[in-house]
């Protein structure tokens, strides 16, 4: 693992997720300098109603994305672990969404280039609002060397779990 | 232009299937603003001239789905459906949560305005500006559950294939109908996720009414640039930051009120309003949090509050039920109005009105009535054909509300609303049953009551409200003190009212001005633009049919169990006093410009610049 200087991560709760999409807010807002919730890094998923979550970058220990992609428009902070997007260089082939475990990177709704979370250079808006509001749901703990790939898993199969969870028993019949 | 807004609707005809954009003046948004304000101007403008004869559930009615400048700024986003309400022929301006008016305006629009009726059962998708109506042949018949989840999958399905490479899609954001609506049930509800509603109207029958399953928007741009985006974001922290100093929503939503408005202020429907105090312990909001919730908060689109808690039955005879907390007016419609008093039984009976389309609140109050009716054997277990609607038999009413979903037996009639239903089997029985019917003017009065003077609506609030037994828009005096003509800043701004309990009262219009970059005070808003939309409000409530019509002589009133003294509980003997309902609706006739008859004076219409609704003045007759 390349030595980071401030590595940290965005753990997360998700079935206590209530769906109040601040996190979009706020990212938008940052990235964006608008309420924009296609266009945010975080976006809160809601396949079935009941079992909403924050889907956001893991920051992969091995960066399948940054090694997938063809023209080097992706790189991986040295302040924080962050994947970081060169908007100029990407070309939005996409093929960081399909080496992604999670499928969580993508096109910006009206711009020519990927968007993944950056972690906000360290202070992550997401985890503020959701903090504030003591959702905690996010909370930006130390990187250390856990498996933080795990984490990175395609909306569907969240859901799954997250049905067994929530609905118990019955939870097959929202899928 | 004025900022805030995205600048255009979408104007449907689902007889020709035709679509194409309408956008409206800056003079009619700046007075109308959006939601409830302006969908009682398009009414006006475009079915004005022959409301009596517009059928609520025929083609010529309008079903709309609108935002407002605030939707998705001012904490809790909402969307406003009205039209024509089956309910009470007037004009009900009825809000609920979800995102999709967050979605709507990110896709572009301010709103849909639907006309017409399909021949075959459609809905509609909103990929931005892509609209297309699509076969909603397989889902129509189903409820909630089917019906969302197989919509999300479809057209995420198509969002995926139609661009392959943007990556894992959102699912869009829907409104729908479930078997209620689609059978024309005066008491079905226009529904968004699991349990959002729009139920005050009847919405539901009207969206059934034109063949339109659903809606189902995907927007992906921004929301519309406001006037000045900084101090927006000032104001939606102060929003938030005020409302996560209070305890009593964020942690038991409204779900709390069960036990309380029962207990403390004696306020609560039990047994169809014979009563209105209770003591059942077993009905705490500590039962249903510690027994049933697995959500503790629970929301929608920019809400600090989340007052909603996912309950779901795990075990037992009712697993697999699933509701939100519930809320207060579905405990007590669903709950203590029908004799039920145990968390379980209330959420099963929320549940399967969730999955019906039925609104809880309606649907309560004309079961509770039938209850009533069965029990002083007014009616009989013929009349009920093998439903005995007992008080505190859950079971029972669950068989009752499918068949009104479904227009079945005796469900057929109560499918009609608790005021139709009473004339309708008083014409059988040779009856007056009006004194069991607890509504004003078509509309079940929301869960509290006024005889105990302890709860917050006045004792003319249901009676002379524009939006007649709806607890969320309720007459008061003066006029600019927070009834009435601020539930319509809200239904028109389009934003979840509950946010702006406990924060500075100004803050709204603060908002407002940081949105649209327009200038307004509460004053101007209450004594001049308000009062214009409660006029018009007004004199399509009184041109009223083609069933019925209104007379405020008579319909201007409480329901008459109101007269009738509470029998238990610390308020026992107190009731409302008719001769000081009379002096105060006196009072706010002349307040808000009404003569001694109820009807807006041609004075108050032209100082309004309503002169073109002076004109239907003449048309108003009382029998």
């Amino acid at each position: 693992l390349p030595t980071r200087k401030e590595p940290i991560w965005i753990a997360r709760d998700l079935a206590k997720c209530s769906g109040c999409r601040k996190c979009e807010i706020a990212c938008s807002l940052s990235h964006e300098g608008c309420i924009w919730p296609d266009a945010s890094r975080v976006r809160v998923f809601m396949l079935v109603p009941g079992l909403e979550f924050p889907h956001l970058c893991a920051q992969c220990e091995d960066y399948p994305c940054v090694e997938a992609c063809p023209v080097k428009a992706l790189s991986v902070s040295d302040k924080t672990g962050a994947v970081l997007v060169d908007n100029e260089t990407c070309t939005a082939c996409g093929q960081c969404i399909d080496a992604c475990p999670g499928r969580i990177p993508h096109m910006h709704p009206r711009e020519k280039h990927i968007v993944i979370c950056d972690l906000c250079n360290g202070n992550p808006q997401c985890v503020k609002v959701c903090l504030e509001g003591s959702w905690n749901v996010l909370r930006t703990v130390k990187r250390g060397d856990e498996p933080y790939g795990l984490y990175a898993r395609e909306p569907e199969e969240i859901t799954r779990d997250l049905a067994a969870k929530i609905y118990g028993e019955n939870g097959g019949e929202y899928l | 232009v004025i900022r805030g807004y995205a600048g255009k609707f979408l104007d449907i005809d689902l007889s020709n299937q035709a679509i194409r954009e309408t956008r409206f003046n800056d003079e009619t948004l700046k007075n109308y603003v959006g939601g409830r304000g302006l969908a009682t101007k398009i009414l006006w403008d475009r079915l004005g001239s022959k409301w009596e004869d517009v059928d609520p559930l025929g083609p010529d009615n309008l079903l709309l789905l609108l935002t407002g400048p605030l939707t998705g700024y001012y904490p809790g986003g909402r969307t406003c459906v009205s039209g024509k309400s089956p309910q009470s022929n007037g004009v009900v301006g009825s809000t609920l949560s979800g995102e999709f008016g967050v979605e709507l305006r990110c896709a572009g629009y301010d709103g849909i305005i639907v006309t017409g009726e399909s021949e075959k059962p459609v809905y509609l998708l909103l990929k931005d500006s892509d609209v297309e109506l699509r076969n909603a042949g397989a889902v129509w018949g189903k409820d909630r559950k089917e019906t969302v989840l197989e919509l999300t999958k479809e057209c995420r399905g198509l969002l995926k294939t139609r661009y392959p490479k943007y990556g894992e899609w959102k699912e869009p954001a829907m409104l729908y109908v479930g078997p209620a609506g689609e059978n024309k049930v005066r008491t079905a509800v226009v529904c968004s996720k699991w349990v959002h509603a729009a139920g005050y109207g009847g919405y539901g029958a009207v969206m059934g009414s034109k063949k339109l399953k659903a809606v189902a928007v995907k927007g992906t741009g921004p929301l519309p640039e406001p006037a000045d985006t900084r101090r927006v974001k000032k104001l939606m922290e102060t929003v938030c930051n005020d409302i996560y100093e209070e305890e009593l929503w964020r942690r038991w939503g409204t779900g709390a009120g069960g036990y309380d408005f029962g207990n403390k202020t004696s306020s609560e429907p039990i047994r169809n309003w014979q009563e209105e105090w209770h003591d059942e312990k077993s009905y705490g909001v500590d039962r249903f949090e510690n027994r049933l919730w697995m959500k503790q908060y629970w929301g929608d689109f920019g809400c600090p509050t989340t007052c909603l808690k996912l309950a779901v039955v795990k075990s037992g005879k009712f697993k697999g039920a699933m509701t939100d907390n519930p809320d207060y007016e579905m405990q007590a419609y669903l709950g203590t109005n029908l004799g039920i008093f145990t968390p379980e039984e209330n959420v099963f009976l929320a549940s399967l009105l969730d999955e019906l389309g039925l609104c809880g609140i309606q649907t309560g109050n004309v079961m509770g009535f039938a209850a009533e009716l069965f029990d002083r054997k007014i009616m009989t277990k013929e009349d009920f054909e093998g439903v005995e609607p007992k008080w505190g038999d859950a079971e029972a009413f669950a068989t009752l509300a499918e068949r009104i979903a479904y227009r079945e037996n005796i469900g057929d009639t109560l499918a009609e609303g608790t005021y139709r239903a009473a004339l309708k089997i008083g014409r059988r029985k040779k009856m007056n049953l009006l004194p069991y019917a607890v509504q004003s003017k078509g509309i079940g009065i929301g869960a509290h009551g006024i005889r105990s003077g302890q709860d917050f609506p006045d004792i003319i609030s249901y009676a002379c409200s524009v939006q007649c037994g709806d607890h969320t828009s309720l007459a008061s005096l003066p006029l600019d003190g927070g009834g009435e003509t601020m539930n319509i800043f809200s239904d028109s701004g389009v934003f979840c009212v509950f946010n702006s309990f406990g924060v500075p009262r100004r803050i709204v219009f603060d908002f407002y001005r940081a949105v649209t970059g327009l200038d307004l005070t509460r004053r101007e808003w209450c004594l001049n633009k308000a009062l214009r939309i409660l006029q018009l409000q007004r004199v399509m409530l009184l041109l009223g049919g083609p069933d019925l019509k209104w007379n405020p002589k008579i319909h201007d009133d409480n329901p008459p169990r109101f007269y009738e003294p509470l029998p238990t509980g610390p308020y026992k003997g107190k009731a409302a006093d008719k001769a000081a309902v009379e002096e105060y609706k006196r009072r706010y006739y002349r307040a808000v410009g009404w003569d001694k008859n109820g009807v807006p004076t041609p004075r108050i219409l032209r100082k309004l610049g309503l002169e073109d609704v002076e004109k239907a003045l003449k048309r108003i007759r009382f029998d």
